[in-house]
């Protein structure tokens, strides 16, 4: 006879493989989205899906806002509580919405371009005060919805539409500046590495304070295109799986093999007072003088 | 006594054609080549060889393709 502990581990073999299932997060009748064949916008979204279903977070108390571009569409597929606002404002309606209604747990979606462009100076202050919202950049190097425009991440020397012969500015490191800024918790992952992102949004979800992922992302449609990726593949690999290395794997290489790599995985991470959190102290502290 | 036969996984893969924008990225990382793209949807050609891995589902951009235990 077997003993209780062998039958436990007999039911979990026997247990099935069953997909996780969306659907209960994505608004009836709203697939297919928009995005492009292979673009990463999609794989992201699904890790977020997947973190937001392990915080055991109630989708009515999720709030998700966005600006303008092709990452912003996010918002209109998902069964939350959702706002599409303007073009690198996202930050401005998130940070009221959070303050009106602290209850929720804000998610901002937002590109490179409307975060860092002209979205930039929203950015840098939303970093500065802590707020408790999570921001979550997808990163794909170039305005994609406006087709291809070079925007504050594209890599010297890669070509777009306004780079026509490889871009000259220097970019920004999304995680750099906003660690600067003064971000608490700060954290870089990748479509490619769908199982990590996963994480790495759960934290960034579970942490108090300005939360920041820059996620790598890819935009075969304009990017790959007129950089010579060969496909969507392609591009995941090079950029997102050649292009980084884990905060673990970074300790033991060289400044050599690190070179040209950026880092992924959580970056930074601090203890500050949260702004509602003063914001309230503030207020009962008036309150209460005489 | 004969060595008991390793059980063997019997999966199914459901891919949704309204969703499927043959983007090959399911094609690409399957590791043991079980999908294919037919038209304009990808499409399995060898179901037997397929491990259960769902790096296909995890991939896929646009919910289009899962992978369940029979
Ligand atoms: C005020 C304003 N200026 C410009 C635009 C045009 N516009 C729409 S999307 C976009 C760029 C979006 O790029 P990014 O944020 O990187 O997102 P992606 O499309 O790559 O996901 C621009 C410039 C706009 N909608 N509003
Ligand atoms: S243009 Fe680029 S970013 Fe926009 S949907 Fe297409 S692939 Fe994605």
């Amino acid at each position: 006879m077997s003993t209780p502990a062998e039958e436990v581990k007999a039911i979990a073999k026997k247990k099935k493989k069953v997909p996780f299932d969306y659907s209960p997060y994505i608004r009836g009748g709203k697939l297919p989205h928009i995005w492009c064949p292979g673009c990463g916008h999609g794989i992201v979204l699904k890790s977020l899906l997947r973190a937001v279903h392990a915080s055991g977070l109630n989708q009515d108390d999720v709030a998700m806002v966005s600006g303008i571009g092709c990452s912003s569409r996010t918002p209109g597929y998902v069964d939350f509580n959702t706002l599409h606002t303007l073009h690198g404002r996202a930050l401005t309606f998130a940070t009221g919405l959070k303050l009106a209604n602290p209850r929720l747990k804000v998610l901002v979606i937002t590109g490179d371009g409307d975060a860092l462009a002209i979205g930039g100076n929203h950015f840098i202050h939303a970093c500065r005060r802590n707020l408790d919202l999570t921001i979550l950049v997808y990163n794909n190097n170039i305005y994609g919805m406006t087709s291809g425009q070079s925007s504050p991440t594209t890599p010297q020397g890669k070509i777009s539409t306004t780079g026509r012969h490889g871009s000259v500015d220097p970019v920004f490191d999304t995680c750099k500046l906003a660690q600067a800024a003064g971000a608490t918790f700060v954290a870089r992952g990748t479509a490619y590495h769908f199982q990590e992102l996963e994480k790495i949004i759960f934290d960034a979800f579970m942490h108090k304070g300005t939360s920041v992922v820059d996620i790598l992302d890819a935009c075969p449609t304009y990017y790959g295109r007129f950089n010579k990726y060969a496909s969507a593949t392609d591009m995941m690999e090079q950029i997102e799986k050649d292009g980084t290395v884990s905060v673990k794997q970074a300790e033991k290489l060289s400044p050599e093999e690190l070179q040209d790599k950026l880092l992924r995985g959580i970056l930074h991470k601090a203890e500050r007072p949260e702004y509602l959190e003063e914001y309230n102290k503030l207020v009962t502290s008036l309150q209460t003088k005489k | 006594m004969a060595v008991a036969e390793k059980e063997k996984r019997v999966f199914r893969i459901e891919i949704d054609p309204r969703l499927c924008k043959a983007c090959v990225i399911c094609v690409d990382f399957c590791p043991t080549d079980v999908l294919t793209i037919d038209g304009a949807t990808a499409a399995v050609k060898n179901l037997a060889a397929c491990n259960g891995c769902q790096l296909c589902d995890n991939r896929c951009p646009d919910f289009a393709i899962q992978v369940f235990e029979e």
